[in-house]
Formats: structure tokens, sequence, C-alpha cells
């Protein structure tokens, strides 16, 4: 099972944003997008998601059409993690995770139980009673993961699960954002599909099955990061000149700037 | 932090209206003991027949305070829906341009027709007509404009309402400088809103609608709750966002042109009540529809007594002092939340 672009291409107000985009997010694995800013890394993903229709081509969830699906059948397979949430009501995080619960809504306590392991799987259990407009940005952006961990907490009768998530460690510290990779990791060993969008080039590295490399609206590179991260590649593509080396522990590419 | 559990507050705003309701019921330019209220009221269900002071209760306070409770709650809970729809705690029932439109309706059909002309529905009269057809058309330009093949723009409809206000500011102006001095007092008595022409026709009328309103909201408290992450967040939530808008945007045209054509202008209920519940208990639908529908009900009624007693023999317009008593209260509220942030 999988997310499927099918030769997408995304026009918007003059804009070539995305140029005949072919990829596959397969479910149990983890897949990175990188690239510089204005690659199309964000708009792909709200054409993979359903946010926005692509000009030509075509989208597939577990090969099913995305727009075929009901709303409220794929709210129980693809959780997404937008890059900004603006939530200016005072809801605690005990309640914003509980909106993750929505889709599924299996009844008070099992939600709670939910609610209660999310929140300590993103290290925020002590927010829980918390007003989250009183949040600093990290702390939002750990509700919010919470948020969207709860919503396919459990796997579901409809099909392999996804998880999308923009720029998730963009507020993080350093403990965070390891916290970030050791949650997908976990998650995509119990089968679902992650796909995100990440800066560091080194943290997509240690987390990534398969990476995906953007530059101007065309998927660059595609493969395993020990394949693809070059040299010539991370020049071409983000304008630095870098020395790849390895991660002393972990054996993964480091890219070295 | 909340300061009450939402239970509570909604217990206890439920307990307090029959409260609210029977103390309207005693005061006014004839003062009725407590003991006689609850008497008449008894009497009247098992059908003893009418006193003096059961028919001052029973038809003239009786139907008066029914429509302010009515109104009051459907007022406050559109307040609550739109604050929530446009995720903005400032929004107003107003907003989309229903009130605008109304007092256009109202002052054409006073300025042309004159506002005493009978209409074809006793105890209903022409203005109630035209506030209602004004507030519906008004909506629906907002509505139109904001609307496009993408769905329906929320911050657009926010713009295009305030626009519509002042245009419908300009026509009541208009309207106003050409009306001899009669017409002139009219419009804005009417403005002002007046819960004093109550009858038990327009009892019904508002009763049809808050029905409708309790038949449909809370099916979309969770929805509304999802709306407030922002209206992406709500759809990969699984919430239809465009069919929610719709609904709630033709909810809120019918239930605040049928209080603003039945009651004029009564401004604040819609703004302030959310707010402070909202302070009290947090920003969950589930518990907000209900405490601010019955929170608003009572300070309707409370807010009517008032302007019933205050300048005996006569009495004030409604409106007054929702504005007056709400107003300083939200200055007061604005002036502890800057401290929040």
């Amino acid at each position: 099972m999988s997310i499927v672009a099918d030769n997408i291409s995304l026009h918007l107000a003059g804009f070539d944003l995305l140029r005949n985009i072919n990829i596959s997010v397969e479910a149990g694995q983890v897949t990175v997008l990188v690239g510089p800013n204005g690659a199309g890394k964000s708009s792909l993903l709200k054409v993979l998601t359903g946010e926005l229709n692509p000009t030509q081509g075509a989208v597939w969830l577990n090969h099913r059409e995305l727009s075929n699906w009901e709303i409220q059948d794929k709210a129980n397979v693809l959780a997404v993690l937008p890059q900004h949430s603006e939530l200016n009501f005072p809801f605690t995080a005990n309640e914003v995770v509980a909106l993750g619960c929505i889709p599924h809504a299996t009844g008070y306590a099992v939600d709670q139980k939910i609610i209660a392991d999310a929140l300590q799987m993103v290290d925020a259990s002590y927010l829980e009673r918390r007003l989250y407009t009183q949040m600093s940005g990290g702390e939002k952006q750990r509700v919010q993961l919470a948020r969207v961990l709860a919503q396919i907490w459990s796997p579901n009768a409809l099909g392999e699960q996804f998880l999308v998530l923009d720029e998730p460690t963009a507020a993080f510290d350093l403990a965070h954002q390891q916290m970030t990779l050791e949650i997908v990791k976990q998650f995509s060993k119990r089968g679902v599909g992650v796909l995100m969008v990440v800066h560091d080039l080194n943290l997509a590295a240690r987390c990534a099955d398969n990476l995906v490399v953007m530059n101007g609206g065309v998927i660059e590179a595609f493969g395993s990061p020990d394949k693809i991260l070059t040299e010539q590649l991370v020049e071409k593509v983000f304008e630095v000149k870098a020395t790849i080396s390895r991660h002393p522990t972990a054996n993964t590419p480091l890219v070295i700037t | 932090m909340r300061y009450l559990a939402a239970a509570k507050l909604v217990w206890f705003l439920a307990l307090l209206l029959p409260g609210v309701a029977i103390v309207s019921l005693s005061v006014g330019t004839v003062s009725i003991p407590w003991s006689q209220i609850i008497q008449t009221l008894l009497a009247s269900i098992v059908g003893i027949e009418a006193t003096q002071t059961s028919s001052i209760v029973l038809d003239i306070r009786l139907p008066r305070i029914l429509l302010a409770l009515l109104v009051g709650a459907v007022l406050a809970v559109l307040g609550a829906v739109m604050q929530g729809l446009f995720r903005n705690p400032l929004a107003d029932p107003s907003l989309i341009g229903v009130s605008g439109g109304a007092s256009v309706g109202a002052s054409l059909v006073i300025v042309l027709v004159g506002g005493t002309v009978a209409s074809p529905l006793a105890g209903l009269s022409l203005i109630s007509f035209g506030a209602f057809i004004g507030g519906v058309i008004s909506t629906l330009v907002v509505y139109r404009v904001a609307t496009s093949g993408i769905g329906t723009s929320v911050t657009t409809m926010l713009l295009a309402g305030i626009a519509i206000g002042a245009i419908a500011g300009a026509f009541n102006s208009l309207l106003s400088y050409f009306s001899d001095n009669q017409m002139l007092r009219q419009i804005s008595v009417w403005q002002m809103g007046n819960l004093g022409g109550a009858n038990w026709l327009k009892v019904s009328i508002m009763l049809a609608v808050a029905a409708v309103l309790v038949a449909v909201l809370p099916g979309q408290a969770k929805s509304l709750n999802a709306l407030l992450l922002g209206e992406s967040e709500a759809r990969h939530l699984g919430v239809d966002v465009q069919k929610i808008k719709q609904k709630l945007i033709f909810l809120t045209a019918l239930g605040v042109g049928v209080s603003v054509a039945l009651a004029g202008l009564i401004g604040f209920v819609g703004l302030i009540i959310p707010h402070m519940v909202r302070l009290l208990i947090g920003p969950d639908h589930r518990w907000l529809l209900p405490a601010t529908a019955l929170a608003g009900a009572s300070l309707l009624m409370i807010a009517d007594s008032i302007a019933r007693i205050v300048v005996l023999p006569a009495e004030l317009p409604t409106g007054i002092l929702t504005a007056l008593l709400g107003a300083p209260f939200f200055i007061g509220l604005l002036i502890r939340q800057r401290g929040e942030f």
C-alpha cells in the first residue's frame, strides 16, 4: 500500500510549482523530502494530501484515487501536520490532542488513554492542562505533533496509514529533534508510511529509507540517502560546497559544510 | 487557566434561567410578588380564568420575557458559532451583513410605506418583513462575493461584510435624510432594538427558529472545534468544511435575520456572551454552545427588565441597555486580556 503521485504537475497563479512528479510513498517506510526554499516541497505535500488538486496527473492513496475517498475515511488513514498551525483559542494541550481523535472517536476512556500516551510520546505530558495560547513555539509544535499521532494511533481497517509532516522539527531543540526521529521510526515499524519535509540533511539521512531531493519543482534525485547523497548533488541543488563523510556511530552519510 | 468546570456552568445557568424569568415577570410598572407569579403560571396551566394580575403576567409580560429569552439565546449562540467559523474571538453574528441589511430593509419600509401600515399577518408589522428580507439579501450578497470555485473564504466574507455594512449605513443615512420627523423617530427607535412589541406570534416564530438551531447545532460542535485549528487542519480531520460553512452561514442568516426583524438591533449579546463564557470554560463548542445560549437568554431578560423599570412609568429600548451593560464589561475583559498575551 502506498501514496503514489502519478505524473503530477501543478500550475498556480501563472507559476509552474511542480512538473512531472512521480513518487511513491510506501507504507512502513520513512520518506524524507529535502530541497532549498521554494523547491516545491510544501506544494507537493499539499497535492499528495488532497489539499490542492494537481493541474495534471493523479494521486493514489492505497490504490484508490485520492479524490474518490470519503473525507472521513481519508482522515482515518492519512494524518497531516502542516507547517504552521494557527490556533488562537485557549484549548488545553489535552483538548488539542483530543481533536486528533475526532476521526476514529473510539469512546471517552480509550480516547483519553490515546491522548495521554501521545502527549507522553512527544514529551508533553506536563503540558496536559496548560493553555495552548500560552505555550512556547516548540511546545505548541509538540502538542500539534501529538495531535496527528493520536489521529492514526491505532491501525484502521480502511487500510495502511500515512503520516505526513511538514517541517516537524523546525521549532525543536536538539533533544526533541532526536525524539521526532525516534517517533517516526517507531510508527514506520508499525507499518505506517511516513512522509516528511526536513531541512537538516543530516537529520534526513539519519532517518530516511528514501530521500527525495527536489529543486525548482522537479525531483532531482530519489533513493536511499547512502546512494544519492553526493557532494555534486548537494552543490547543484543547495549551491553549497560540502564534504560527505560517514556518521561515526550510525554510519549514515554526514554532510559537512 | 479555566475558572470553572464546563458542566457546572451549564447546570448553573440552566437553574438560573427560570429564576431570572420569574424575577423579570415580577418587575415592571406594577410590581407583582413572586409567589403570585408562580400561582398565576400554575393557574394558567390548569386553566383558571383570568384576573387583572394574570392578564398583566400572561398577556403582556410573559410573551415579552419569552421573546427576550429566545432572542438572547439565539444571538449569543450564533455569536459563538460565527466566532468559531471565523476563528476570530471578536467576530459577531452581524459580521456577515445581516444587521446592516436588516436596518436598511426596515428603514425602507418606514420611509416608503410608513411604519404603521398593517401587514398581511396580524401581530407582525411590515417593518419586520422588510428587516428580514433586507438581512437575508445582504447575507446572500456577502456570501456570493466570498465564494469561488475553491470554496468560501471567511476572510473575504469578513471584509465583504464590512463593506456591505458601510453601504447599508450610507443607505440608512440617505433614508433618514429624506424622512420627516415622525419617520426619523421610528427609524431610530427601531435601530435601538426593542422587545416592547412582543406578542405570542413573535414568540412562536422565534421558538421555531430556536428549535431548528437546537436540532442542528449540537451536531456541529466537534467540527467547529476542529475548525479552530484552521480549515485545512479541519479537512484533514475529516470535516467537510465547505458544507459546514454553508450550513452555519444559512442558520446565522435565519436566526439573526428573524431576531432583528422581531426585536430590532440588539447589540453586544452575540459578541460578549460567547467571549465571557469562553473565558470561564474554554473554547470547546460542545459546552460553549449550550452555555452561551443559556447565558444569552438570562442576560437579555435581565437587560430587558432593567429597561422596563429604570425610567418608570416610561421604558427604554432594550438595545440601549445591552450596549450600556455590555460594552464597559467588554472593555474590562480587553484590559484584563492585555496581560495574557
